[in-house]
């Protein structure tokens, strides 16, 4: 709707806003970390949640031990290939709508541990990152601009559409492939329908 | 604590036929080690442990070594006898005359697999002694015998080696992998380890990662579905 009216309307006492609008606030106001950590990542997570950083400022200091109730995934440092398969079977259990912080620089690429032959060169080779926070670890203060980021995401999502979220859309992928332990490698490698992701400005 | 050499004539005189091979460190350290027969090795292992004047009751560090199979290029002088055509005073000659002539020849050395203990007295605040074994190749005969009846500290480290080495400890109560999963072939710290290739996305590759991303790419694998926008 018209931005001017909905500002003098404001004035004159009256609330207009949309059902998209709302609902999205609503959203990005409660979303709930999952309670896991992988590796150094997750002390700098676990200093986000405390008083000094105070996540609870962006209404998600609830971080829940279970699957079912949280809404979003800090992917908080090294993902091993043992440890993969465990990480992709949460994310399944999550409910719509989730979203993934792969933070730091293991979760996005492998890291330090890139070259070895038992860490995973990034989680988003298996399930879908929304933001990825570079870092070694991320500072507490990257993990909030993450949240801001995401929570603008989350604002930008149009209920209805083409381009309307996952978990409204019936014919979305809702469950991604668990890898399995291979005599080499993880089988398969990758998840083709999330990797290689479309990256801006790719050169040869 | 007593010397090396002393330890070793100590370990005869209560092992008899123990084969213990004096291991000499020509480095400033001078760390020198001992090396033990596996069939042997267990009881040695015993008398270092409860020995009153050593009491190495501390295993304090097991690792692996790869040996992989070493081609030795040496230069040897050969004698051979060469027929030759000299001027006589009958004209030309064959003659058989012999000759000294240096050959570079290539022999392969076989490569093995050891196992490095150090060992620490806490009782007598003494050590590290070092001792060491091998194993006959590195291929099917890879077998030692377990310290872990005799040292406790020694289950998880000889699964370690187990996984990442691939030396089955004899006598190891739960010989499973340790670190890699368990339907997992390869044993990565060798040296002929191939690690898997997934290198298809590299945006900032450099060094032996660029040279594995070009690689990767020749072969045409998995560049698809990388859009440059």
């Amino acid at each position: 709707m018209d931005q001017n009216l909905k500002i003098e309307l404001g004035k004159q006492g009256v609330f207009v806003t949309t059902i998209e609008e709302l609902y999205n606030w609503g959203r990005r106001s409660s979303v709930w970390p999952m309670q896991f950590g992988l590796a150094c990542c997750a002390i700098e997570m676990i200093a986000t949640t405390m008083a000094r950083y105070d996540l609870a400022r962006f209404g998600a200091e609830v971080f829940r031990p279970s699957p079912r109730q949280a809404d979003l995934m800090i992917v908080s440092g090294t993902v091993t290939k043992k440890m993969a398969p465990q990480v992709v079977r949460l994310y399944n259990q999550m409910a719509e709508p989730r979203y993934v912080i792969a933070m730091g620089a293991c979760a996005i690429s492998g890291g330090p541990f890139k070259q070895g032959y038992n860490v995973l060169k990034g989680i988003d080779r298996y399930i879908p990152v929304d933001v990825h926070i570079p870092g070694c670890p991320p500072r507490p203060e990257a993990l909030l601009q993450a949240f801001i980021t995401l929570q603008k995401k989350i604002d930008a999502q149009h209920l209805t559409g083409a381009d309307r979220p996952r978990f409204l859309d019936a014919d979305a992928q809702g469950e991604f492939p668990v890898p399995e332990f291979g005599e080499h490698d993880l089988e398969p490698t990758s998840n083709r329908g999330v990797w290689p992701v479309e990256i801006q400005g790719l050169r040869d | 604590m007593k010397t090396v050499e002393e330890i070793k004539a100590a370990i005869e005189a209560a092992v008899p036929g123990a084969g213990v091979e004096f291991v000499a460190n020509p480095g400033p350290a001078a760390e020198h080690s001992l090396r033990l027969a596996p069939a042997n090795a267990v009881a040695v292992a015993t008398f270092l442990r409860d020995d009153p004047e050593l009491a190495l009751d501390f295993l304090s560090n097991l690792t692996g070594v790869d040996w992989p199979d070493k081609e030795i290029a040496e230069k040897v002088k050969v004698t051979r006898t060469v027929t030759k055509t000299v001027d006589g005073p009958e004209g030309k000659v064959d003659q058989q005359v012999e000759e000294t002539v240096e050959e570079t020849r290539k022999r392969v050395e076989p490569g093995c697999l050891e196992v490095v203990y150090h060992l620490y007295s806490v009782a007598k605040k003494h050590g590290p002694l070092v001792i060491r074994m091998k194993t006959v190749n590195r291929t099917d005969q890879v077998e030692l015998p377990s310290f872990t009846p005799v040292w406790r500290s020694a289950e998880f480290q000889e699964r370690e080696v187990f996984d990442l080495y691939g030396i089955v400890f004899r006598g190891h109560p739960d010989l499973r992998r340790l670190l890699m999963w368990d339907g997992f072939k390869d044993h990565p710290m060798r040296r002929d380890y191939v690690e898997p290739d997934d290198y298809e996305y590299e945006p900032t590759a450099h060094d032996t990662v660029l040279a594995r991303a070009q690689e990767h790419k020749s072969k045409g694998l998995g560049t698809e579905g990388l859009t440059a926008s």
